[in-house]
């Protein structure tokens, strides 16, 4: 069966986009094809900085033919009705219609649409056009003289030239005609810009990917990234260095390149003072390279990997030599900068921060450090940190902010706090705690675990969301730019990975916030498997909820206690006393309370029940209180053989007014009883 | 060919290969605007040439201004006065990429040694109400001009689309002559005695203005100047304002163009909090915004002339 094959040869692509455009332009030629009543065997998209190509493998020469039956109004119907018909289904006259006989609704029109399946070719010179005008670009443009017009083709850089071709391997292969704001579809496309501009005829795909490749293009993605991976892994082997693996970075230049050529460079030892994440940060931002490291040693290497696109006739020569002086360059910046920055002390950056605003309403970066301050020493002895050593890691947190290494790269903020603070001898702990603030930045970033860190670390995060909820900017939808989600997450992983108990609602967090809190545990506890309808019983008990282990403790003892025959008929049991109290309730337009009257407690089951209620809850109550949830439900198990054996034996509306009430009561007790622990009405099943 | 001719050789040789070049390419050679600019992009003849359906081909040094970069004449590689080169060509040519390469091998940097790239970069100039997409361009690692397809100017959209390009001649001549330090390029290409460099041209301005712009400038008047250019620049567009037509675009431009260099300067002299950046940022684009309406309505900007009422 015939193939076919487009390439779209552009200017350069940026790297960003180039995969997830190969996939959108696979997905919208072959829905189209779809709609159009196609099956293919298989698609492929590719991309590199200066083309998109799509090669559809096994495509039928003909489009099918289609047959609809169209129903029409009875026979005899208003003018009006059969105008409408006829033109509905395409039809000039009645005649062409057909009647059908219903035995029920009598005779109706039928129209047959037949539609002969177009030519292939003829079908994608129709449907690519407007997928090309439609392209979901992130970012797209105009150009030249056709952009004088309104509705000009928008693409991401100026399109140049279009190939479409589609053809089997036994017959010459034809071109899809077709235009789009003066671009006409052809077989001819170009090489590489340096080393084979000339353009060049295709034929089909694997003549398409032989000639590329003779023209210095390789147009896999996977394929270039691979030759850079290997190059760049053998080239550092052979020095006795590995390389520093980046992915991202690998993905970007893979993007960069038709023709990867992998080259090394080198800068003078001196500049090997510089921390290592600072080097790597200058080298990967500024000039897209790999830094390397010796084998089996975590120092870097003075050497760097380059990817070049070109095969230059001095061996790369002149290439290195440029990419040398860049480097060496940004290099000299950066060791200025970090030496300059050693000879400030971080204490004494704390004024600048007042020159800094954090956010208009929230004030400056040093009223946050004040903030921060007085709520790690607050929150210094729950942690078991140090106080002084606390207080002393939240004023220098965030002094790194305004030192020259960090106002370059915004990403080692922290780091050099480290580095900094390790250069003027602070204690080790508030040295950690410099650059473990700062975590965790998201679900999967290790949390901090030194006291003090942790203490910095809770007092950051919590003092963002006080301040943004004071502000009213609280996250909304798909909305969250300060990031408050995660600083959530961060105080919640935080709090539970560490084992950490104490109330939220103790430092500063309002009814509000605690509830934006219980949202995130409920995502963050869900993930990790746990039911949410318990997780919902246990927050609906105001009393404790804002103490995010002990909620933990409470889920994960009220799913055990119902994992067992007595939890599950204890909570049917509930569910029956529940039920009876919300109809009576609903009919006296009352709320019972437990305040039964033990004196007028008459059979023995609900005497039973009456003298072991008050105690299981009042040990329930204790233990609750000693944070022993699974013994407090255990007492709570105690009561399900009384209430069974009360549901058993007592009718409890009772023709007797008084001592259906004091039943009822009893039940409230039992309901109320329940709530020791959780919300029982709130869980599922 | 002498040395002084040479781009190689010498910084003028650069600038003068560069004028060749763009003048073959059928640009108006022209020369620097006369005013303190940021950029080559606030010269009139590419703001305001941008837009408007006139076709428009120029090319010219622009010496720039960016207070905030002075560095005392201390830093081989930041100035807070330096030259652009631009060029800009409306509706931007088919070939313009081929043209960019083509002018880089007229100065000496023949692709088939080098490694010369195009990596996204997307220009935006929140004071003109301009942006465009494009590139930086690469060569050797190294970003020796910006490529940009303006979209925008003045907060209207261009209609055709021009390419702008924007050379900084100081790094692409320190690399073609291979030094590391701006102020050693020899900028006649002589030698000896005979030899001057871009350090005797420019060492002592570099040192006094770095001084002016973070230590002398006097910023309440900078403040009050800022004022006066805004309040006349809205006073020349209300003078010059006909029914379709607009007579004083160019003079009340001038004014836009004085507030965006006061606006850097009182930032360079460190007065401006985050917030103020802000809505000072915001008051020079309303004030371009409205030289580019304006622009409109005037022969220049594709306004009919009374020739065709």
């Amino acid at each position: 069966m015939p193939d076919l094959l487009l390439e779209l040869f552009s200017e350069e692509i940026p790297a960003r986009m180039q995969r997830r455009a190969a996939e959108d332009l696979k997905s919208a030629v072959t829905n189209a094809l779809v709609e159009c009543g196609y099956t293919y065997e298989a698609a492929l998209s590719f991309a590199t900085p200066r083309r998109l190509a799509l090669h559809i493998v096994g495509l039928p020469a003909h489009q099918p033919d289609t047959r609809e039956e169209k129903k029409g109004p009875r026979v005899g119907a208003p003018q009006q009705a059969i105008d409408g018909f006829l033109k509905g289904a395409g039809l000039t006259d009645l005649s062409q219609a057909t009647i059908q006989s219903d035995p029920k609704k009598g005779d109706f029109y039928i129209a047959i649409v037949e539609r002969k399946g177009q030519p292939t070719a003829s079908v994608i010179a129709d449907i690519l056009p407007s997928i090309i005008r439609e392209f979901p670009w992130p970012k797209s443009m105009r150009w030249g003289k056709a952009s004088a017009e309104s509705g000009a083709l928008r693409w991401v850089r100026p399109l140049h030239s279009i190939v479409c071709i589609f053809g089997s391997d036994t017959e010459t292969p034809e071109i899809v005609n077709f235009e789009i704001d003066g671009i006409k579809s052809g077989d001819v496309t170009y090489g590489h810009r340096f080393l084979a501009p000339q353009p060049f005829h295709v034929r089909r795909f694997d003549d398409y990917v032989s000639k590329l490749e003779a023209a210095k293009v390789v147009l896999s993605t996977d394929r270039r990234k691979d030759i850079i991976l290997n190059e760049a892994k053998s080239l550092a082997f052979a020095q006795g260095l590995e390389l520093v693996e980046d992915e991202a970075l690998l993905e970007e230049v893979t993007g960069l390149v038709e023709w990867p050529t992998v080259l090394m460079g080198s800068f003078e030892e001196r500049f090997l003072d510089i921390p290592p994440e600072v080097i790597r940060a200058t080298i990967r931002a500024n000039q897209k390279c790999f830094v390397l490291r010796r084998t089996g040693s975590n120092a870097l290497a003075n050497k760097f990997l380059l990817t070049s696109n070109m095969i230059a006739k001095d061996d790369g020569v002149t290439i290195i030599n440029g990419n040398e002086k860049v480097v060496r360059a940004r290099l000299s910046d950066a060791k200025f900068f970090w030496e300059t920055d050693l000879k400030v002390k971080l204490e004494d950056r704390l004024e600048k921060l007042k020159s800094i605003t954090f956010h208009a309403k929230l004030g400056t970066q040093f009223e946050r450090v004040e903030r921060i301050t007085s709520l790690a020493k607050e929150l210094a002895p729950i942690v078991k940190a140090d106080v002084k050593k606390a207080e002393r890691a939240a004023r220098l947190c965030k002094a790194d902010l305004v030192s020259e290494i960090v106002g370059e790269f915004p990403e080692v903020q922290g780091l050099m706090g480290r580095y900094y603070a390790t250069r003027q001898i602070e204690d080790a702990s508030v040295a950690i705690a410099l650059e473990d603030h700062y975590k965790p930045q998201g679900p999967s970033d290790r949390i901090p675990n030194d006291p003090v860190a942790i203490a910095v670390a809770l007092a950051d995060k919590i003092d963002t969301l006080t301040g943004f909820w004071s502000i009213d900017e609280k996250p909304t939808g798909s909305k969250d730019p300060y990031a408050l989600r995660r600083a959530a997450l961060g105080v919640i992983r935080i709090i539970l990975e560490n084992g950490l108990s104490f109330k939220l609602s103790q430092h500063h967090i309002d009814s509000d916030l605690l509830a934006f809190f219980h949202d995130r545990l409920k995502v963050y506890l869900r993930d990790k498997g746990a039911r949410h309808d318990l997780i919902d019983a246990v927050l609906g008990i105001d009393a404790g909820n804002d103490d995010l282990l002990l909620v933990v403790k409470r889920v994960e003892a009220l799913d055990a206690l119902l994992t067992t025959d007595d939890g599950k008929n204890l909570l049917a049991g509930f569910r029956r006393a529940a039920n009876i109290l919300k109809a009576e309730e609903k009919k006296e337009g009352v709320s019972y309370k437990n305040t039964f009257d033990p004196n007028l407690l008459k059979e023995s089951q609900e005497k039973v029940l009456g003298e072991i209620l008050s105690f299981a809850t009042l040990h329930a109550a204790e233990h609750v209180l000693s944070q022993d949830f699974a013994r407090a439900m255990r007492e709570l198990a105690q009561l399900r053989p009384a209430v069974d054996a009360f549901f058993e034996a007592i009718l409890v509306n009772a023709e007797d007014p008084a001592l259906r009430k004091n039943r009822l009561a009893l039940l409230a007790a039992f309901r109320d009883a329940t709530r020791t622990v959780a919300d029982f009405s709130a869980i599922a099943g | 060919m002498t040395d002084a001719l040479n781009p190689k050789k010498s910084f003028q040789a650069l600038i003068l290969t560069l004028n060749r070049f763009w003048a073959e390419q059928g640009c108006v050679i022209l020369q620097p605007y006369d005013m303190e600019v940021g950029a080559g992009t606030f010269h009139p003849s590419t703001t305001l040439r941008a837009l408007g359906p006139k076709h428009w081909r120029a090319a010219y040094v622009q010496p720039s201004r960016r207070p905030k970069d002075g560095r005392y004449g201390e830093n081989p590689n930041r100035l807070q006065h330096y030259y652009q080169y631009q060029v800009i060509m409306k509706p931007s040519p088919a070939n313009l990429q081929d043209l960019y390469l083509r002018s880089l091998y007229a100065i000496g940097i023949d692709p088939e040694l080098h490694d010369i790239r195009f990596v996204e970069d997307d220009w935006e100039s929140p004071t003109l109400g301009a942006w465009g997409l494009g590139w930086e361009c690469w060569c050797d690692g190294m970003e020796v001009s910006q490529f940009t397809y303006f979209q925008q100017v003045a907060g209207i959209e261009c209609s055709p689309v021009s390419g702008e390009l924007t050379y900084g001649l100081e790094r692409l001549a320190m690399y073609v002559q291979g030094v590391e330090n701006v102020y050693d390029l020899n900028f006649n290409g002589l030698e000896g005695e005979d030899r001057i460099s871009y350090g005797d041209v420019f060492l002592q301005a570099e040192q006094e203005y770095s001084r002016h712009n973070f230590e002398a400038a006097n910023t309440e008047k900078l403040a009050e100047h800022f004022k006066d250019a805004e309040a006349e620049c809205k006073a020349l567009l209300d003078f010059g304002a006909r029914k379709e037509r607009h007579l004083m675009v160019l003079p009340a431009y001038d004014q836009c163009i004085k507030a965006s260099h006061l606006f850097n300067l009182l930032d360079a002299r460190g007065v401006i909090s985050v917030t103020e950046r802000q809505s000072y940022i915001f008051r020079v684009r309303e004030l371009a915004k409205a030289c580019g309406e304006a622009w409109l309505k005037t022969e220049g900007g594709g306004a009919c002339g009374a020739a065709c009422v």
